[in-house]
């Protein structure tokens, strides 16, 4: 019944911290879970945590260098998840615009059944 | 706090009044919802939404007509719906005239319920330029929502 492509992928990027971690990575390229505590309020723990979430989600991937860890962003995942919520944004259209053609439909039937009702009223009032 | 929403919205040539049945009514949502629709329209009502043979819970959470009408889904159907497991839908109807009704939809995701609202507050004023550039392509899709 979702109408998410991808749960992992959505609550991955719908939490604001670990969006701006994502965020991070996508400005400042490959970083480190500690350059990119230096640049944010939370601590290394919490951003290795995000990171792992984002991993998890296939949005970040990671590679050694030397002796550090870097994670990057996979741009091919984040467009999907991108994506994804275009996709939830074009369903509502959807569903709007259904809602739109009811409602006005509805109302055409009002306004159609109140002028009879008025030709009617006029009729009689002429017979009389 | 700061939420990621996608948020729509419709200009529909019909009273208020005419609209709020179409977006509420459980024989109306099935036209352009679910399959079918199980539901009071009520404040904490728990129903049913059926898609095919698939479905999930659904609660209601504010009711007021004409304007006003949100509920929650996407949630497991052993939990309780709150803001962390669950997707909140908004609807918002504003009348243009007699006879002309603006219908905006909101639908947001998890959030974080850990946080504290100092620092969520910061972050709401802080992030809004650097996520929305990186979200740029989905063009006002997406806003990212200070409440």
């Amino acid at each position: 019944m979702t109408t998410l492509t991808d749960d992992a992928l959505w609550s991955a990027v719908a939490e604001p911290s670990r969006r701006r971690v994502l965020d991070l990575l996508v400005s400042h390229g490959a970083s480190s879970a500690w350059g990119l505590a230096g640049h944010v309020s939370i601590s290394r723990q919490a951003v290795s945590k995000h990171l792992g979430v984002l991993e998890g989600a296939g949005l970040v991937g990671r590679r050694r260098q030397g002796r550090e860890v870097l994670f990057e962003v996979h741009p091919d995942r984040l467009h999907e998840a991108t994506r994804a919520m275009a996709e939830l944004a074009t369903q509502w259209d959807r569903r709007l615009d259904a809602i739109r053609r009811l409602a006005e439909a509805a109302h055409a039937e009002t306004k159609r059944q109140e002028a009879v009702a008025d030709d009617g009223h006029d009729a009689t009032e002429e017979s009389e | 706090m700061a939420d990621l929403v996608v948020q729509r919205d419709i200009l529909i040539e019909a009273p208020v009044e005419v609209v709020w049945h179409t977006v509420t009514a459980p024989d109306q949502m099935s036209l352009w919802f679910a399959d079918r629709v199980e539901l009071v329209v009520a404040p904490g009502a728990h129903g049913y939404l059926h898609f095919g043979d698939q479905g999930g819970p659904v609660v209601v959470e504010t009711v007021e007509p004409p304007t006003r009408f949100s509920f929650r889904w996407n949630y497991p159907v052993d939990e309780v719906p709150e803001s962390g497991n669950s997707m909140l839908v908004e609807f918002t109807l504003t009348p243009e005239g007699d006879e002309r009704t603006r219908l905006q939809v909101t639908e947001s995701g998890h959030e974080l319920r850990d946080w504290p609202d100092a620092e969520r507050q910061r972050y709401a004023g802080e992030h809004r330029a650097g996520w929305e550039e990186i979200l740029g392509r989905l063009d006002g899709v997406l806003v990212v929502r200070p409440r």
